[in-house]
Formats: C-alpha cells, structure tokens, sequence
C-alpha cells in the first residue's frame, strides 16, 4: 500500500454536500470531461496535482474519525474524475473498508463497466452519479462526449442494486428545458437503486479559476442557476 | 441557619456554609427532555420588549450610539435613584442609572477615560468631578503611570505590549451573584465580618493590613447593595423566598457591579441552572406556570441586554463594539455524572426565540459528549437560527476547575466564588519575532524600543538564528509583561477595587495572572516560512528588515499539519515557561490565554510585514485560528489544528471562531443540527477548549 499513489487536487476535511453526514472529501486530480460550467477547471490537467501515498491519505483520514463516525458520514472521493485513477482507488477503499468506513463516489459515470471497474463499484457504499444530460446530443455539446456511457453505467448500479443519488446540475438555457427535465425523470424512473434525486443550482463561482490559467469562461454569458429556477426544476422532477 | 424562604430545599452543608455548589448538587433536577415544553413570550413580555426595542432604535441614531449621559454623577451602587422603562409591565427591575440606557461615568479607572468619552459624544463632564480626580482623588490609570518603567512605556506605545487595561476597569472578575438569592445580604455581612475577626494576628503586615482593608471595603459594598435594592423597594437583606425574588435579587448583585465597574467583561457567571431549584419549586407547588417563568427569565435577560458602558470610540474599535460580555454559562454536567442541564437551561436559550438573537447576555454553553440529545439539538439548532452560541468543551474544564466554574467574558474559567484573574490582554508575540529580527528595533517607526539586541544581517534568514534571537526576545518581552501586569493589577486594587464582586467571593481566592498571546498563527507560519522555504531580507537603508520575500511553498498552520503545528505548540509551552519565571502581584497563579476574538484586526494593523508573507497592516487570526485564507483543508483540519495547542500549558483558554453559512453545514435542517453537534463531539472528544460557532 506504501507504494501506491493517488494524485490528488486538494482536501476537505468538512464536506456536508456530497453524501450523509460529514464527509472527509479527497478532490482527485484529471478529468477526461470538458465540462463547460466545470468549478474546478483547475483538476482537469493529469499532470497537475501532486502524488500522496494511499497510506498517508488513509492515516488523515482516520484521523477524523471523530467526527465522521457519530455524523453518519463517511469519505467522498471527487475530482477531477475519480474513476480515472480506480486502480488506486481500490487500494484505498480496501484499506478504509476494515475501517468501517462509508465511502462515496462523486463521478460522471462515463466509463465503461471493465472488471476494474466491477471492483470498485463492489467497494463503494454510494454513488453520486451527475448525470451531464440527458439528451445525447447536448451532452456532446456541454461536456465534449455524449451520455451513452454515464446512462449505461447508471443502469448497470441499477442492476447490481448500488444505491445511487442522481445529480443534475441546473444551467438555465442549458439542462433546464422542461421536455428534457421531464426525459431525465423518466429515465430516472427506471432505475431501482436510486435514493435521492438532486438539483445542483449552477453559479459560476469557479470563474476565477478558468481566468487564472488565462482561459475565456465559456458560460460568460448564463446567469446562475436562481432559487425560482430550482424550484421549478424540482417541480418538474417531482422532488422535493 | 434556617430561614423559612429555603422550606422545601434539601439541606446540606450550604446551610451552615456559604457553599452554592452544595445546594445546587442537593437540590436541583436534571432534564433530560427537548424543547417542547417552553412557552411563547406573554403580552406583558412582548409590550415591554416594545419598548427596549424603541429605546435601542432611538440609542442607534443618537450621535456616536449613545443615548444619554449622566455626566453630573460619579456611579456607584447607591448613586442612582430607581429607574425603570415602564414600571408595572417589569417583572424584574433595576437600571445603572435613574433612565434605561443612560450611561454612567466611572472615573476611579482612569479619568482621561471618562473626559474623551464625554466629549466624543458631544457631552461636557461636570467641572467639579473633573477637577477632584485631576488632582484631588488619584484613579488607576494615575497610579499605574506613576509606577511605569521606560522599557514597559516603550513597549506599550509601539504595540508590542497591547490593550493593557491600565486605563480602563480590568473586568473578567465573576461575582458569585447567587449567593445574594440564596442567603440573603445580611448572611454574608456576617461572614465578613466574622473574617474581619481572624484577620487580627500580632505580625500586623502590609499583607493583613490590605486584606483588612479590602474586606471592611466589601463589607461597605453589601451595606450598599441593600439600599440600592431598598430604592426599589426590597429588602433583599434576607434570602429569596420564590422563583421571581430569587431572580431579582441575584440581578441586583448582578446590577451592583455594573454600576461600580466599567470592566472589559463583566460576566454572570453560572446561574440558570441554580435559579431552577426555585422554579421547579415554585412550579411543584402550583405557585407559577411555565408562561409565568419564562416570563421571568425573558425580563431579566431583558435586562442584562440594557447594560451599558461609556467607552471611548478607540475602545469601540479594539473590540470591534461596545461588548458587556454579559457571559452566562449554561449547561454541562457534573462530577457525579448526572447533567447540569436543567429547563432552565432550555429557558435561558430561548430568550433568543422570544426577544430574538442578540450578542449579549454571550450565552456560552458548556459542552459534553454526554449532554442529553435534545439539549444538544436544541442549541445546535438556535446556533444556526441566530450564531449567538459559544462553545466550549466541559468535558476538558471540569478536570481542571470542577462542575461549578464559569467563564469571564469568552474563554477564561474560573470557579464561580473561589477564583478571580487578573487581566493581562496580550503581548504581540508577531511584532516579538520582528524585534528578534531587527534587534529590538520597531519595523514601522524603526525607533529602538527593547534593550539593544543584535538584529539578524543575512540576506536570507535561518531557522536556528531566527529562533535563537526570538527565543531571547520572548524572555525579555515576558519579563516587562509581568513588570507592567503587576503594577497594573497592585494599582487596580488600590484605587478601583471591585468590592461588591469579591464581596461575593470566599476570601481565599484563587488568583491567576492572566497573560495572552496575540499573532500565533503569525508567528507559526512566519516560522515554517523560514524553515521549509527560503525567505529573503528587504532592508531599507538604515538597516531595516521592512519586508521578506518567500521563495518556495510551507506548511500553514490550519492545515492540521504536524510539521508548522508542531511550532505553534512549541511557542506556547516555551512562552508561558518564561512567564512562570516572574513573581507576581499577590502570587497569582501564572496562566495564559490564545484568546483575541475581535483586537486581532487592531494588533494587525500596528505590525509590519512578517516573514509568512502578511503584509503590513493586515489583521491576524482571531484567537487560535489560522490567519483568514491560509486554510484550505476545510474546518475540520483547523480544528484538528487547534485541537494540538496544549490546554494545560493555555489555562486561561484558546478559543476558535468559526463562521460559516448554513447552507455549507449540510442541506436540509435536521442534517445541520446533525453536522454541527458531531462536528462539536468530535472536536471537543479530543480534549480542547473553547469554540465559538458563528453560523451567518
């Protein structure tokens, strides 16, 4: 295990959005997505990041137990994109499995289900799957591929019964026309593991991060997500 | 004794012996149930708040937020006759003056205090009080001047030594205010005076002859706190006879020190919990409902939210306000494992509902892993409604101080009637290690203010060096801090002695000399800077170190990073050694204390650039916390930080202050009353001190 690496973008030791309770979150670093609304265009460079022993990462890890445990929580690995680095992954899910420690994925789910794959997905207690859109064809258009994947990966949880939280992120013009928020929900509507459908409300607080490695933001000119708008999404979604 | 007002009560050694912590242990009833008990404010209570809150309006848009000023009148406990907002709607009485929100001068401080006050707000001080203390009657602040050495007066005005109260009233002494309720104020003149007997011995010292003193002085005081009382016509000579009186009499001890003391805090000490034994009393014998109690205790803390003080608008902004730290204590649990949570607890919180949020009284609850869940819930949840909550760990505390301390002003615990500290604010430890390198020189004004040392000449600074030279610099620093505490506090006692507070104390209290460290996180990172990257000198042309430039990344305290935690720590434990070498005034007990909540922004501004990259002028973290942006491995690992600094060698409290958005603490309601009371468990299982939560 000594010898094994993540490369990671950063931490956070105080994560209350990405699953149950309090959760110690590990940003991994690269991402094969070109995500136009990305908020941390910062991760997407494999090259970037800095390689820290999976031992060392389980030891801070364990160092909030305290806190993790009572909370329900447990660790979240997001990125970047996680599943890129699955090989490692494993080693660390292992390693905190004898823990007792719950562990989540924060993925687009655009891979193909290899045995590698398999394996990780055994290890993994949640997936929180963003789906990018529903329509193929905008995906291509937002993210730089189209959703066969993310969809078919979805239903392969579905199939093994891995719970799953669905996310949207809501990006006026974009992900928020009402036939496609309605094809979203019925695709949902398919799948048995899922156990909570999120609305994620887009702001373009990662701006500053496109324009320090001086590239153009591409959503410059879509307002963030408001609380109407979610509201309205929600409605669509049957959510609460 | 017996007296028929304590019928009902279990008796116990606090019959015969002034000892609350024995009542209470004998008689109180722990709760263990949620909040669904409490009432909504009465008629009464919402007419009445009505009312403050008019006042408060009219107070805000007055010039400078100062509503009146009595300028005519020297204050003291019996210098004002009754004043009232609107008689036959208080159920507990009692102002600092004869008008709600007039303020009091209290010149016994320091008279220049008084005077700036005054005309900052547009207001001439009476001339014949100005002329008898400038010249007639010596103050503190005369006194401490007398006394002061060149080295401390040099150390003072280039900020190296801050916020001194040596102009101002000390505070952070907690009167055990419910000693008034419990025994009556002739009791305890007896007691007094029976001490006054003993203090006779035939070695006639200084030492006895000032005890003497100070005990005739509070034997004055409660002679006074009657009458005060009488103007409002009680006679509080005898002891409570039910819920309301036992309030209304603990308040006017409460309201005797106020009207003495312009302290820097003047805190409530321990209290809800006591005034339950005669709520649960009153309510079991059908005398009072639960409308009626929380009626009581939502007047008082009325009350305790109208205590004003005349400061100067510098004081104003080192504390960023015009703070009381009118800090109640609530909760915790006791030695015999039992909670302390009462529904008072419960009660006293809620005010926060009835009245709605507000700093003061600070209500701090004493936290435990073992406190009843539905406590716990409930303040989680009025933290995140309204950020008036602090935290601090009882679980830690009471190892040291026992299940009857409470807390002055933020962190500092103190059993309540048995210690009192002296106040010592803090040495800017960030502008030391700018000394350390300029040799003692200031890196703004560039005047010599320490003893000549050798300042540092290499281009790029050495960790060993560095340390060598600030360790010598810490030594001298503690030494004219200890100077400049002990003529402060001697001079304090002299000419401002707080009679009623340590009338309500046992006469042999324990002291602590409360010193402070200002700029950790400063130091700490400076430190690593040195150690991990390179730093280069930038002198100007006389020699100067003004600047340093950071070539390569370090480790940054808040990270819970062993590698620059390691130095925090290391500073503290060798800072506080230092320290002990110095005899103090009345032996007190040496503590110190990592504690600026809000002077960080004005220590900042009066320290030039440090070798962390901080530039001149820019504030420092408050208290424990890394400096604003240094930590980005999110909450938990600052607090893992923090959670290393040692207690025992911090006695006088390290506190965290820590800002956060709902929406941040988790998505929905119950997931962020879940997330804050483990995040408080979590910590606070590690055995460390203080917190204060703000959820904005």
């Amino acid at each position: 295990m000594e010898n094994n690496f993540l490369r990671v973008h950063s931490f956070e030791s105080f994560g209350t959005v990405d699953g149950p309770g309090i959760r110690y979150v590990v940003f991994l670093q690269g991402c094969h997505l070109k995500c136009k609304y990305c908020q941390n265009r910062d991760s997407w460079d494999v090259n970037e990041g800095k390689n820290i022993s999976i031992d060392e990462i389980v030891n801070k890890i364990l160092e909030y137990q305290n806190y993790i445990k009572p909370s329900g929580g447990g660790v979240t690995v997001s990125g970047g994109e996680p599943l890129l680095q699955a090989n490692d992954l494993i080693t660390l899910f292992t390693a905190l499995k004898k823990y007792n420690i719950h562990t989540a994925i924060d993925t687009s789910g655009m891979f193909r289900i290899t045995d590698t794959i398999r394996e990780l997905i055994d290890l993994t207690d949640l997936f929180l799957l963003d789906i990018k859109h529903i329509v193929p064809s905008k995906s291509q258009e937002l993210v730089g591929i189209s959703n066969e994947l993310e969809l078919e990966f979805a239903r392969y949880l579905s199939d093994i019964n891995k719970p799953m939280w669905i996310r949207q992120v809501l990006i006026p013009r974009i992900t928020d026309n009402e036939d496609d928020l309605l094809k979203l929900k019925e695709f949902i509507s398919t799948l048995k593991s899922v156990e909570k459908v999120e609305v994620l409300p887009y702001h373009d607080l990662g701006k500053f991060k496109w324009e320090n490695l001086n590239l153009e933001y591409p959503l410059g000119d879509i307002p963030p997500a408001t609380n109407d708008d979610t509201q309205r999404a929600k409605k669509i979604l049957g959510i609460k | 004794m017996k007296f028929d007002a304590w019928n009902g009560f279990k008796y116990g050694k606090w019959q015969n012996e002034i000892n609350v912590r024995d009542f209470i242990q004998s008689n109180y009833t722990p709760y263990q149930g949620d909040s669904s008990f409490l009432a909504a404010p009465t008629e009464n209570t919402k007419k009445l708040w009505e009312k403050v809150l008019d006042l408060f309006e009219k107070e805000k848009s007055s010039p400078g937020g100062v509503l009146d000023i009595d300028t005519k009148t020297v204050s003291t406990i019996t210098s004002h006759d009754a004043g009232y907002i609107d008689q036959k709607l208080e159920q507990i009485v009692g102002l600092q003056t004869d008008s709600p929100l007039k303020r009091a001068i209290m010149p016994f401080g320091g008279i220049r205090i008084v005077q700036k006050s005054c005309e900052a707000y547009g207001r001439e001080l009476d001339k014949t009080i100005s002329e008898v203390f400038n010249g007639i009657r010596k103050t503190h602040n005369d006194g401490v001047f007398d006394v002061y050495t060149p080295d401390v007066r040099a150390a003072r005005s280039s900020h190296l030594l801050t916020g001194l109260p040596d102009g101002y009233g000390r505070g952070r002494i907690i009167g055990d205010y419910r000693r008034v309720a419990l025994y009556g104020v002739d009791f305890l003149i007896s007691e007094r005076k029976h001490i006054l007997e003993l203090l006779d011995r035939d070695s006639f010292t200084e030492e006895l002859i000032r005890e003497r003193e100070e005990i005739s002085e509070q034997i004055k005081a409660l002679e006074n706190l009657k009458i005060m009382a009488k103007k409002y016509g009680f006679d509080i000579s005898v002891p409570a006879t039910n819920a309301k009186e036992a309030t209304q009499w603990l308040y006017f001890g409460y309201l005797a020190s106020v009207k003495d003391q312009n302290g820097a805090a003047m805190s409530l000490g321990r209290v809800s919990t006591f005034l339950d034994i005669y709520f649960e009393r009153d309510l079991n014998n059908k005398v009072l409902t639960e409308s009626e109690a929380q009626e009581i205790i939502d007047h008082f803390v009325m009350k305790l939210r109208m205590v004003r003080f005349l400061r100067t608008p510098e004081y104003n902004e080192l504390f960023s306000g015009d703070p009381v730290w009118v800090t109640e204590s609530i909760g915790g649990m006791g030695i015999d494992g039992r909670t302390l949570v009462t529904k008072n607890s419960f009660r006293i919180l809620h005010t926060l509902e009835n009245l709605g949020s507000a700093p003061e009284p600070n209500m701090t609850i004493l936290w435990s892993t073992r406190l009843p869940r539905g406590f716990k819930e409930y303040s989680a949840s009025l933290s995140i409604k309204t950020s008036s909550i602090q935290y601090e760990n009882d679980d830690l505390m009471r190892k040291f101080w026992g299940d009857d301390y409470g807390i002055a002003c933020c962190v500092s615990a103190m059993r309540i009637g048995k210690q009192m500290q002296f106040f010592g604010a803090r040495a800017n430890l960030a502008k030391a290690l700018l000394y350390a390198i300029n040799g003692g020189r200031d890196e703004l004004s560039g005047k010599q203010v320490t003893t000549k040392f050798a300042p540092i000449t290499s281009e790029y600074l050495d960790f060993d060096e560095v340390m060598d030279k600030f360790d010598t610099m810490m030594d001298y620093v503690a030494k004219i801090y200890i100077k400049a505490l002990n003529a402060i506090h001697y001079m304090h006692d002299k000419y401002s002695y707080e009679a009623i507070e340590m009338a309500l104390h046992d006469q042999d209290v324990t002291r602590t000399m409360a010193t402070g460290i200002a700029g950790l996180s400063v130091v700490a990172d400076s430190l690593s800077a040195i150690k991990y990257a390179k730093v280069k000198v930038i002198r100007d042309k006389t020699g100067l170190a003004v600047d340093y430039e950071i070539q390569g990344d370090f480790p940054k305290y808040g990270n819970d990073d062993d590698r620059v935690d390691k130095i925090a720590v290391d500073i503290i434990k060798k800072f506080i050694e230092k320290i002990k070498k110095h005899t103090t005034y009345k032996h007190a007990k040496h503590t110190l204390s990592i504690l600026t909540i809000t002077s960080n922004v004005v220590y900042g501004k009066s320290t030039g650039n440090t070798p962390d990259g901080r530039k001149a002028g820019e504030p420092f973290g408050p208290g424990a916390n890394p400096l604003h942006g240094r930590d980005t491995n999110g909450a938990l690992a600052v607090m893992n930080t923090i959670a290393k600094l040692p207690y025992e060698y911090a006695e006088d409290g390290i506190s965290y202050t820590f800002s956060i958005t709902p929406n941040t603490l988790g998505k929905d309601v119950s997931s962020r009353i879940n997330n804050l009371i483990s995040m408080l468990d979590g910590f606070f299982i590690q055995d460390r001190s203080s917190y204060k939560c703000k959820c904005i």
